[in-house]
């Protein structure tokens, strides 16, 4: 399938996905930052199909969008909202989050300045058919290590909120 | 626009794959009528079948037997006053039901009712479906939130805890229905010879490899495809909230669940995504499990004289409702006050009866003529029949499942959920994968 008036979906989800991060920060009510999160996950989720990744937009609409953040909510919804939203944050950590955001935003530049010379000019996009294929063939074969590590951590990190929810086991 | 109307006629793939966006626009259109329509006759049988196995009559009094109930309900919701709590959390409160109907009804993009009957045919597509019905959580969770109210707040917190932990058993049953259609393997009849392929995401890919390996997954690997196939009907359930898993909207403990404080249009649009959603992950089952639009029997009464029976069937199923239409009618009481309903339903079995006859005669016209259009329509129609008569069967199942039992416990939910579904879903597919390539 050919792609669609390309450069209008990607400003319209790249806008999405900024709208909705800077309301994730300045949102005084949990709820209302978990939902704009959830709409700038949706976004990114339509920027990777726009790579020609379905697999990966998928997985992040059904892991991020649907798991993670419908766990967000369930724990945000039991805390006491009005006592947030009255007090004052009275951490000072804001410079730091600056310095990291500015360091972030310059790293960014830096690719986006030396992009050239850093990766291929253009890498043919995978067919779309194969394209789950090449993703479950690199992660089985080539990337088979990594990916058991990683599949045993999210064990023991399974174990260890058991170990800490359960009082007698 | 007309050369691209004219154009995708002859073709023989989806709109989306054609890259024709007015057809796409049209699917979509009846898509969504159908469904609309279907809800309706859901809500009205639903009501009938559930009266008559508690020996109860039903509604009666709008229209001849009820027929006319979902309109005057319809009617009714839509003048109803729109009521927001005033202490609700107004945004959220508006939204929620928006994002539940957003998420029942974006899924019917990829539901494939034939080889070219689907809006588009996404090489991602069950997980497409399995991700998008998943948001139909978040409009639960804000809804049973906004509304600030004790009970609503319950009802959303035991559905979001009860959908997350049997999606994760609905998720493993999928998979091993996805890994049989790499496994080419004997299966039961031991009639596919083919050698090992690349599996697929796709919703008409899946069924295509059914047809393929001659054997719907549901029989494949016996009982394994069985199995997983109970499973997943079980954690459909829950995952649409219905009894005897409708814990959320528990009546007797928590009112209304999760739309307590809703009313009117508002209370309607959850009732649609409810329905559509039960009518989506019923077309999951049907697409992984039950092949589809194949119809029963391909290999055994196989040769164009049992395919011309076979065409035939959807054109007899509406000459046989219009019969029970017309039996109606005939044990009508005689008296003058019921002369107004007699007329209505004799008109109601003509229209089906009409219909009926104009299915039959396209499938005899075909086969008398053998025109090109008609031979078209003839594989057409009978796709989308034997799809959406596979779909009516779950949704009788639903209404016939809510009768049966009673309600599960909560803590007895989740333990069914965690300790029962979980580890035989998981057992399965381990031994789907390695019965695959022993086989």
């Amino acid at each position: 399938m050919t792609p669609v008036a390309t450069p209008f979906f990607f400003y319209l989800l790249s806008g999405l996905a900024i709208a909705g991060g800077l309301l994730v920060i300045t949102r005084r009510n949990a709820v209302h930052s978990a939902l704009a999160l959830i709409v700038t996950l949706l976004a990114v989720a339509g920027l990777y199909l726009m790579l020609y990744a379905p697999f990966v937009a998928g997985v992040q609409i059904i892991v991020y969008a649907g798991g993670i953040m419908v766990l967000f909510l369930f724990v945000i919804m039991l805390v006491s909202l009005e006592r947030t939203i009255k007090e004052r944050q009275f951490n000072r950590m804001w410079p730091v989050g600056l310095f990291a955001a500015c360091a972030l935003l310059a790293l960014f530049m830096s690719v986006f300045a030396k992009g050239r010379a850093l990766f291929p000019d253009r890498v043919p996009p995978p067919p779309e058919a194969s394209n789950t294929q090449q993703i479950g063939v690199m992660l089985y074969g080539n990337y088979m290590f990594a990916f058991e590590i990683a599949s045993l951590l999210l064990l023991v990190a399974i174990l260890g909120a058991v170990i800490m929810a359960k009082k007698r086991i | 626009m007309l050369d691209s109307f004219m154009s995708y006629l002859g073709s023989s793939v989806t709109p989306g794959e054609a890259n024709n966006q007015l057809w796409a626009l049209i699917y979509v259109l009846i898509i969504f009528a159908g469904v609309s329509v279907a809800v309706m006759a859901m809500n009205w049988l639903e009501r009938k079948a559930l009266a008559h196995f508690q020996v109860r009559l039903g509604p009666m009094r709008v229209g001849p037997h009820g027929l006319l109930q979902p309109i005057a309900d319809a009617v009714k919701l839509l003048i109803k006053e729109d009521i927001i709590p005033a202490e609700s959390d107004k945004f959220v409160f508006w939204i929620a039901p928006i994002i539940g109907l957003l998420a029942a009804f974006t899924v019917y993009t990829v539901v494939p009712f034939g080889p070219s009957q689907a809006v588009s045919d996404m090489n991602i597509g069950i997980l497409f479906m399995l991700g998008v019905s998943s948001l139909a959580v978040l409009g639960v969770v804000m809804a049973g939130w906004a509304s600030n109210s004790h009970y609503p707040l319950i009802g959303a917190l035991r559905s979001s805890a009860q959908m997350v932990s049997y999606e994760v058993a609905m998720g493993l049953a999928v998979v091993s229905a996805i890994l049989m259609t790499s496994l080419h393997g004997a299966g039961l009849y031991g009639v596919s010879k083919l050698s090992d392929g690349t599996g697929t995401l796709s919703m008409i890919g899946i069924v295509q490899a059914q047809q393929e390996q001659q054997v719907w997954f549901l029989f494949k690997f016996f009982p394994l495809g069985l199995i997983a196939f109970v499973i997943f009907a079980i954690a459909m359930i829950a995952e649409t909230n219905r009894a005897p898993f409708d814990l959320p909207e528990a009546e007797s403990e928590l009112t209304a669940g999760f739309h307590t404080e809703y009313s009117g249009l508002r209370w309607s649009l959850f009732m649609l995504a409810e329905y559509a959603a039960m009518i989506a992950v019923s077309a999951i089952a049907v697409t992984l499990w039950l092949g589809g639009w194949l119809r029963p029997f391909p290999t055994w009464l196989s040769g164009p004289a049992w395919d011309f029976i076979f065409a035939l069937f959807p054109g007899l199923t509406f000459v046989g409702l219009a019969a029970i239409a017309f039996l109606g009618t005939v044990r009508m009481p005689k008296h003058s006050y019921f002369r107004v309903q007699t007329i209505g339903l004799a008109a109601f079995g003509a229209v089906l009866a009409l219909i009926g006859v104009l299915l039959l005669g396209i499938v005899i016209g075909a086969k008398v003529s053998d025109h090109d259009i008609l031979n078209r329509t003839t594989e057409g129609l009978s796709n989308v029949f034997w799809f959406v008569f596979k779909v009516a069967v779950f949704m009788y199942l639903y209404i016939w499942y809510r009768a049966t039992w009673p309600r599960y416990r909560f803590d007895q939910l989740m333990k069914v959920g965690w300790k029962v579904m979980l580890p035989i879903s998981l057992g399965v597919l381990i031994v789907t994968a390695i019965v695959g390539v022993l086989l």
